[in-house]
């Protein structure tokens, strides 16, 4: 079953919203990826139906999409930001230190499961360059010292 | 005395968002009463012309004039769509998410406003999915403007009404450019539509739609509240009202100052912004985002507004000036922003989808030292062939805009590249 009973109501009911079941399809591909992570590809054959799309259509949209997700992804999402301002202010500098640290490479997700680190076109927050959001919290100005205590705070939430 | 800041009273930056009571004691949803109380949607509209208020999201369209292009009702009873683009995603800009964080009932009241000049039935803020504490404090400012009657059905007894949906988007740069943002809303790959027809007569499912950007919107309660000469007489130069400027890159003080629109250039950059950071020198800058031409530091004494920005061959774009020093690579920033570009091409028409990545590469080689002899007359080729009338939209235009001003002033930058094959940064 894609979704419980309960997410179903409340999937049905912002349904009713829209304009149209095709309109929804980016926000029903969110709905699901808030909920699972991810949209794997029996939630893609049951959106098709569900908002009578073909799949392929369906997936020519999800695939367009960069923060649609439809491979598995770490708990957390780093998004660091690379675009101009943020190079000029060292963002490939402190993207070494995240390599190093994560043991990843842009586009991968850390073998533990713990995190993917993904690229965003630039993220609004030019003055507090170079800057990253992790899941959703935008931080910034970055340094090595930072991205250890923003990682750091991850890791300790998740053991709580 | 100091400048009128309208657009920022009461904001801090990253500070607490300004709620539903303090926007009315601050004057808020003043001008939405006075607007539905006694003026006709043809009055505001005409406010507006007068006003001389011009998009701020880069074109630069007058925004009035744009309004005036939709049809009248004339018994229409169809959806109308007044839509607030908050896609803001020009590398460099970072104005707008200041403003919906700060202020969400100030863009609320300029959406029905607009709404009402067009007679839209529907107001959409379309906001991009990383700006999370922008669309939280707006989805919480649009439940508090509902309860209080400011949307919905039969606003403040005027017989006005509008439905009021905020949509967050899933990435892609490509959702800021008009029509594609309306494909994007009707569930689709956002590529650009054919144009004409425009969206005013032809938007959002087929129906007239107007598309504005976020900061234009913010200033359009100000100028309802206060007429268009006062606004008009906010402006140092020409052009009218206040702007959001910002600087970034290695200034003093990177950040976004209100200023009157056509302050001088050098006064934002040093008095502002704190001016270059010790031991560095402006080497030229980007004024508008990156899709807009260098200038020099002979531009900056020179006003930033429209006009002026302009005549020496750029954009005032978003407003956003990204300051390249002297100890920077321009072959490694302009590698950096057509990457960018590259990469967020929608890939809807040939020129766009493959140049870019031409473009692309042929940066990355000459910036790690693999430049040849051609190389950079490929270039000149692309940003001749990716300009104006050759591609869709105006997203390879504008990645070639700082490309072949590149070419123009760090030409010999360049050729030492090509020549030393390395970089010498």
């Amino acid at each position: 079953m894609v979704l419980t009973p309960d997410e179903l109501a409340l999937f049905d009911h912002g349904l009713s919203l829209e304009e149209n079941p095709r309109s929804a399809c980016v926000a029903a591909m969110k709905f699901i990826q808030d909920r699972r992570g991810w949209v794997n590809d029996e939630a893609m054959e049951w959106l098709s139906v569900k908002l009578d799309m073909p799949l392929a259509d369906l997936e020519s949209v999800a695939t367009f999409y960069s923060l649609i997700f439809r491979k598995p992804v770490g708990r957390h999402v780093i998004l660091m930001c690379d675009s101009v301002s943020c190079w000029i202010m060292g963002c490939e500098t402190v993207a070494d230190h995240l390599r190093r640290r994560l043991g990843i490479d842009l586009g991968e997700t850390t073998p533990d499961g713990l995190f993917t680190w993904l690229t965003i076109p630039c993220l609004g927050a030019c003055d507090m360059a170079p800057a990253m959001m992790v899941d959703e919290v935008l931080c910034g100005p970055l340094t090595p010292e930072l991205i250890d205590k923003v990682l750091d705070a991850c890791v300790a939430a998740d053991s709580l | 005395m100091t400048a009128p800041t309208p657009l920022t009273a009461g904001i801090i930056p990253n500070g607490p968002v300004i709620s539903l009571p303090e926007y009315e004691e601050m004057g808020g949803y003043q001008a939405l009463r006075k607007a539905l109380g006694g003026m006709s949607p043809s009055e505001v509209i005409e406010t507006v012309k007068a006003s001389g208020l011009r998009g701020r999201g880069g074109a630069g369209f007058p925004t009035g004039l744009k309004w005036s292009f939709v049809p009248e009702r004339n018994g229409d009873t169809g959806h109308r769509y007044l839509v607030a683009n908050g896609d803001e995603m020009e590398p460099g800009t970072f104005k707008d998410r200041l403003l919906i964080e700060g202020n969400p009932h100030q863009l609320i009241e300029g959406v029905l406003l607009a709404a009402y000049a067009m007679e839209a039935d529907f107001g959409y803020v379309f906001i991009r999915w990383a700006y999370r504490d922008a669309f939280l404090r707006l989805r919480h400012a649009a439940a508090e403007a509902h309860g209080a009657g400011y949307w919905g059905h039969d606003i403040l007894g005027s017989g006005f009404n509008l439905e009021f949906h905020v949509n967050v988007s899933a990435g892609r740069y490509m959702c800021g450019e008009e029509t594609a943002l309306l494909t994007s809303l009707q569930g689709g790959r956002a590529n650009p539509r054919t144009k004409p027809p425009f969206p005013p007569v032809v938007g959002l499912y087929g129906r007239p739609s107007v598309v504005q950007n976020i900061e234009t919107l913010c200033n359009v309660p100000h100028i309802i509240a206060n007429g268009a000469d006062w606004y008009r007489e906010l402006g140092l130069t020409e052009d009218a009202g206040t702007k959001l400027y910002g600087v970034s890159g290695k200034v003093k003080n990177p950040g976004l100052f209100e200023l009157p629109m056509g302050t001088p250039i050098r006064e934002i950059v040093e008095e502002h912004a704190g001016g270059m950071r010790d031991g560095l020198k402006l080497r030229a800058f980007l004024p508008g985002g990156a899709s807009t031409r260098f200038m020099l530091p002979e531009h900056l004494d020179m006003p930033m507004d429209f006009g002026h920005v302009e005549a020496a061959g750029s954009r005032i774009g978003t407003g956003t000036m990204i300051i390249l020093d002297d100890r920077t690579c321009p072959v490694g920033m302009l590698h950096n922003m057509e990457h960018f570009f590259a990469q967020e091409s929608c890939g809807w028409c040939t020129p766009c989808r493959e140049g870019l990545p031409w473009v692309e590469k042929t940066l990355a080689a000459i910036e790690n030292g693999d430049g040849r002899e051609g190389d950079l007359e490929i270039l000149e080729r692309h940003a001749k062939m990716l300009g104006p009338g050759y591609t869709f939209c105006a997203l390879a235009p504008g990645a070639v805009d700082p490309l072949a001003s590149a070419l123009e002033h760090f030409r010999d930058d360049f050729e030492t590249h090509i020549r030393d094959g390395k970089c010498p940064y």
